[in-house]
């Protein structure tokens, strides 16, 4: 019964490597420490989610995006999708799988360390150098910031660090 | 969460649902204020940089609003878009116009006005989710923390804002200046809790109204000292009190342009 369990668990896990951040087609939610929890119960799976930022206009779309693949999984029969916020969300939630598929998308994923002041460094995705400055700590959605690169000359964003020590 | 609302006493439920309403209202008439400045912003990337705080300030909104409907007190959106003015427990400063005219029309918003709401009102935000983080009502604690994260930015934003125009020019000086004047006249209600004080006070919800001032002035000093400036004093007694439903005719107005769409069909799936 366990083992059936187990790779009920396991196949659910594995639909879910096809759900995609919707802008980024490079990084799945699990690889973006979306997921927390996966409960199987007979033929109804409960799925987990931690939201990244609360105001993320993408959550309706990544609640349905993993329904419809958890659905194609013919022993499933019912599924259901919650976003709780605790444990919060962080940044270092980002797997290094994570980190490479935002690197082929052009994001310098967050850093792994805050200086004392609560400042941060990051290097440009495109060409490594460190010759980077900050454009806007904001950007185009709640979770990147705006960086350019002096080295390259690139336009570059890189996901927001978010840590409990904040 | 329908088991913790089995388990809560009523008068507990009842401090906890007002509190909820106030932190909900707050941020939900802030970030439609900070909405209407999109693209009117001073320039590009402060267009972008807002609007994300707006963006931001609607999900924390979100969030304190699906407490209460978790809570078993209605659907989230209807309790952002169909209450009264009435039932708002929103501070009045949250619900004040930008400036002269219509965003559609021709809107003569006040920046600096802008610049010292924001600064103020997310530093109130700031103590009271440092309070909240050890709130008696678990989800709001868990909650808080999350809200923490993303606060951090924000208060970035707005004290560089803050400390860069009141270091510059006589002119934006006095804009600044006369904002402060402004926004002072409406803080009488930011740390009050209205008539829900004793009851929420009392069952360990979040600190005391006098303690999160004390708070706010101390986190605001060094920022004041440091542009020669001393921290305005918060009114004892505000002039109209939004906890207890006392609101502006801008209140009446912003509801009614926010909520339009929605109440055209409240059944619409969006």
């Amino acid at each position: 019964m366990t083992a059936t369990v187990e790779s009920a668990n396991q196949r659910v896990y594995e639909a879910l490597m096809n759900v995609k951040d919707p802008e980024i087609d490079t990084v799945n939610i699990i690889d973006l420490g979306m997921v927390e929890e996966v409960v199987t119960e007979g033929n109804n799976v409960k799925i987990v989610l931690l939201p990244t930022f609360l105001g993320c206009p993408a959550l309706e779309i990544i609640k349905k995006n993993t329904v419809n693949a958890v659905k194609e999984l013919p022993e499933i029969a019912e599924v259901e999708v919650e976003f709780i916020f605790h444990p919060p969300w962080t940044s270092d939630r980002i797997s290094e799988n994570g980190h490479k598929g935002l690197r082929a998308f052009g994001i310098a994923p967050p850093p792994k360390h805050f200086e004392e002041d609560g400042t941060w460094h990051i290097d440009c995705p495109y060409c490594e150098s460190t010759y980077v400055t900050m454009e806007n700590i904001f950007g185009p959605t709640a979770c990147r910031s705006i960086l350019y690169c002096k080295s390259c000359k690139n336009v570059f964003e890189a996901m927001k660090p978010v840590s409990t020590l904040m | 969460m329908s088991s913790t609302e089995n388990v809560l006493s009523p008068e507990y439920k009842e401090a906890v649902t007002n509190l909820l309403f106030q932190l909900a209202d707050d941020d939900f008439l802030f970030s439609y204020r900070g909405s209407e400045w999109l693209g009117l912003a001073p320039h590009i990337e402060e267009d972008v940089a807002s609007s994300s705080i707006s963006q931001d300030s609607m999900g924390h909104a979100t969030m304190y609003y699906t407490l209460l409907e978790d809570l078993g007190l209605g659907k989230a959106d209807d309790l952002a878009h169909l209450r009264p003015v009435q039932e708002r427990k929103n501070s009045v400063l949250t619900e004040r116009v930008n400036g002269e005219g219509y965003y559609m029309e021709t809107p003569q918003y006040d920046w600096a006005y802008a610049v010292v709401r924001s600064y103020f009102y997310t530093q109130a935000k700031k103590v009271k989710i440092d309070s909240l983080r050890q709130s008696s009502y678990t989800p709001l604690a868990e909650a808080a923390v999350k809200v923490n994260m993303e606060l951090f930015y924000h208060m970035l934003h707005w004290k560089t804002w803050f400390v860069q125009l009141l270091s510059s020019t006589d002119e934006a000086k006095k804009k600044m200046n006369d904002a402060i004047e402004l926004v002072m006249k409406d803080f009488g209600d930011v740390f009050s809790y209205g008539s829900a004080k004793q009851a929420i006070e009392s069952n360990g919800l979040i600190a005391s109204e006098e303690e999160l001032k004390d708070k706010w002035k101390a986190n605001m000093a060094p920022v004041f000292e440091s542009i020669g400036m001393e921290v305005p004093a918060i009114p004892e007694a505000p002039a109209a009190n939004g906890r207890n439903g006392d609101h502006s005719e801008d209140l009446t107005e912003a509801l009614s342009t926010l909520s339009e769409v929605y109440r055209l069909d409240p059944v619409a799936i969006w």
